[in-house]
C-alpha cells in the first residue's frame, strides 16, 4: 500500500533531487495550468543551468518568468515567448538559448518521449527554417521531417484533483501540455488543488494514470489571468 | 474602397459551411466568429485544447482555467470538448479541421506562406501556425494586399522565412479575394470600388485576371 502512496507534504520534498544542469519539462499554456508552486520551489533552491521544455516562459514576475530573474534557465524549448520583457532582454543578449519549436511538434515530442518513441516524422516545418538540417522523407508524395522525442530529468505538472496513487484529472483548458509532460519526466511531480480518496475519481475519467506519477502534493494557487476578456452581461 | 477589418471578417464568414470545425487565428480571423451566418452551426477549435469555443465570459463567469489560444478568458459552448495539446494537434495534423483562417506577412504564387518571423526583429515564436498550415487542407489567409509603403505582399516568391511550403490556396486581402492554382494567383473577386488595375498594380506575383471579376457586396452597416 505505502508503495503506491505518492503524497508528499512539503514543496521541498516535492522537488528533492533537482540539481543544476538538469532538464525540466513543464506543463501549462501561457499562465493557464502552470505548476506555479513547483516553479517557485525551483527558484527558492537557486539551481542554475536548467534546460526548460515548455510551451511558453511565463510573464515577468510569474510562472517560469521568475526563473529568469536569477538566470536559472540557460536553454528553453518553446513555441512562443512573447509577453516577457526580461526574457526578450536575455534572448537578445544571448544569455539564454531559445529553440523555437512548433506547438504541435512540442506536444508530440513530449508525448513520444513519454511513450518510448525516439522520433517521429511530421509535415510541420518542412520547407521552413525549422526543417533545416533535419532528415526528410517522402510518404505518399508528401515531405516530412524527422523530429526527435524529448524527456526531462523532472516533469512538473499542475492538476486539479488526484488521489494518493497519483491518478490525476485536469480542469478545463488547464489540461493543455500537462498530460504529456507528466509522461516524460524521469521524476514526475504533480501539484493539485485537492487530493481525494482512492475511488472518488471515476477510473474511466482519469487523464493521467498514476503509473506516470512519482510525487503528488496539494497546494493553493494564485491562477493569474493573462488576458481578462469579458462581455457585458 | 479597401475592405475594413470587419468586412474582411464578413467575407471570410461566407466560406463557412454548416457542420464545419474551424480554427481561427489571432487578429482579423478572430473577428470571423462575429459573422457566422444565421442557420449555420460551426464549432470553433482553439489549439490549446478546446473544441466548441463559446463567447467571452461575463465578469461572473471568468475562470482562469478557461482560456483560448490567444490566452483570453473564454467560455465553452454546450457540446464542447476539452483535451490535451497533443490531442488538439492530432486533430490539426490529421486534417480533421475543416477550415483554418490565419494572417500572414507574405504569400506567394506557389502557396508558400511567411507569417512568423522578420529577420532582425524580435522573434516571439510560431506558436501553432506551422502545424496549422501543414495540417489543414482548407486554409484562408487574411492580410493586407500591400504594405503601408505600397509594396505587394502577394509575391512570386516569399522573401521572409516560411511558415509552410505550398500549403495556401485561398487569400483574402483588403482589396481582393484570390485563389492560388498552378503557380499563379487567380483574381476571383474585388473589393467594392477597387479596380482590377489597382489589384494588378499591387500584386507582384503572377496574376490571372478572368474576363469578369465580380465586386463583393456588403449589407449596409
Amino acid at each position: 500500500m505505502a508503495g503506491f502512496d505518492k503524497r508528499v507534504y512539503s514543496y521541498e520534498e516535492a522537488m528533492a533531487g533537482i540539481e543544476s544542469g538538469m532538464t525540466v519539462i513543464a506543463g501549462g499554456f501561457g499562465l493557464c495550468g502552470i505548476p506555479e508552486n513547483l516553479i517557485a520551489e525551483i527558484k527558492r533552491r537557486g539551481v542554475t543551468d536548467l534546460t526548460v521544455i515548455s510551451n511558453n516562459c511565463g510573464v515577468d514576475g510569474f510562472g517560469l518568468g521568475v526563473l529568469l530573474e536569477d538566470r536559472q534557465i540557460c536553454k528553453i524549448y518553446a513555441s512562443y515567448v512573447g509577453e516577457n520583457a526580461l526574457f526578450e532582454k536575455q534572448m537578445l543578449n544571448d544569455e539564454i538559448e531559445v529553440v523555437l519549436t512548433p506547438q504541435g511538434t512540442l506536444a508530440e515530442k513530449m508525448r513520444a518521449g513519454g511513450a518510448g518513441i525516439p522520433a517521429f516524422y511530421t509535415a510541420t516545418g518542412y520547407g521552413t527554417p525549422i526543417g533545416e538540417g533535419k532528415e526528410v522523407r517522402e510518404f505518399n508524395g508528401r515531405h516530412y521531417i524527422l523530429e526527435e522525442a524529448m524527456t526531462g530529468d523532472f516533469a512538473i505538472v499542475k492538476g486539479w484533483k488526484a488521489d494518493r496513487y497519483g491518478n490525476v484529472v485536469y480542469r478545463h483548458t488547464a489540461q493543455n501540455f500537462n498530460p504529456m509532460a507528466a509522461t516524460a519526466g524521469k521524476i514526475t511531480v504533480v501539484e493539485v488543488e485537492e487530493i481525494v480518496e482512492p475511488g472518488e475519481l471515476e477510473p474511466s475519467q482519469i487523464h493521467t494514470p498514476g503509473i506516470y506519477v512519482d510525487r503528488i502534493i496539494q497546494g493553493s494557487f494564485e491562477k493569474r489571468i493573462e488576458k481578462r476578456t469579458v462581455r457585458e452581461g | 474602397m479597401a475592405l475594413t477589418r470587419e468586412q474582411m471578417a464578413q467575407r471570410v464568414a461566407r466560406e463557412l459551411q454548416d457542420g464545419f470545425y474551424v480554427n481561427l487565428g489571432i487578429g482579423i480571423p478572430t473577428l470571423v466568429a462575429n459573422y457566422i451566418p444565421e442557420g449555420i452551426d460551426v464549432m470553433l477549435q482553439s489549439e490549446n485544447g478546446l473544441l466548441g469555443m463559446g463567447r467571452f465570459p461575463t465578469e461572473d463567469e471568468v475562470d482562469p482555467d478557461m482560456i483560448n489560444a490567444g490566452k483570453q478568458t473564454v467560455t465553452a459552448r454546450p457540446g464542447a470538448a476539452i483535451f490535451s495539446s497533443a490531442e488538439s494537434f492530432a486533430m490539426i495534423r490529421g486534417g480533421h479541421v475543416d477550415l483554418t483562417v490565419l494572417g500572414a506577412f507574405e504569400v506567394d504564387q506557389h502557396g508558400n506562406i511567411a507569417s512568423w518571423m522578420v529577420p532582425g526583429k524580435l522573434i516571439k515564436g510560431m506558436g501553432g501556425a506551422m502545424d496549422l498550415v501543414a495540417g489543414a487542407e482548407n486554409i484562408i489567409c487574411t492580410m493586407t494586399h500591400a504594405s503601408k509603403h505600397g509594396e505587394s505582399k502577394l509575391l512570386e516568391q516569399c522573401t521572409l522565412p516560411l511558415t509552410g511550403a505550398g500549403c495556401i490556396n485561398r487569400v483574402l486581402t483588403d482589396l481582393a479575394y484570390l485563389e492560388i492554382e498552378n503557380g499563379a494567383f487567380i483574381l476571383k473577386e474585388r473589393a467594392p470600388g477597387v479596380s482590377v488595375e489597382e489589384i494588378v498594380e499591387k500584386t507582384a506575383g503572377k496574376l490571372v485576371v478572368p474576363e469578369h471579376v465580380p465586386e463583393m457586396t456588403f449589407d449596409p452597416a
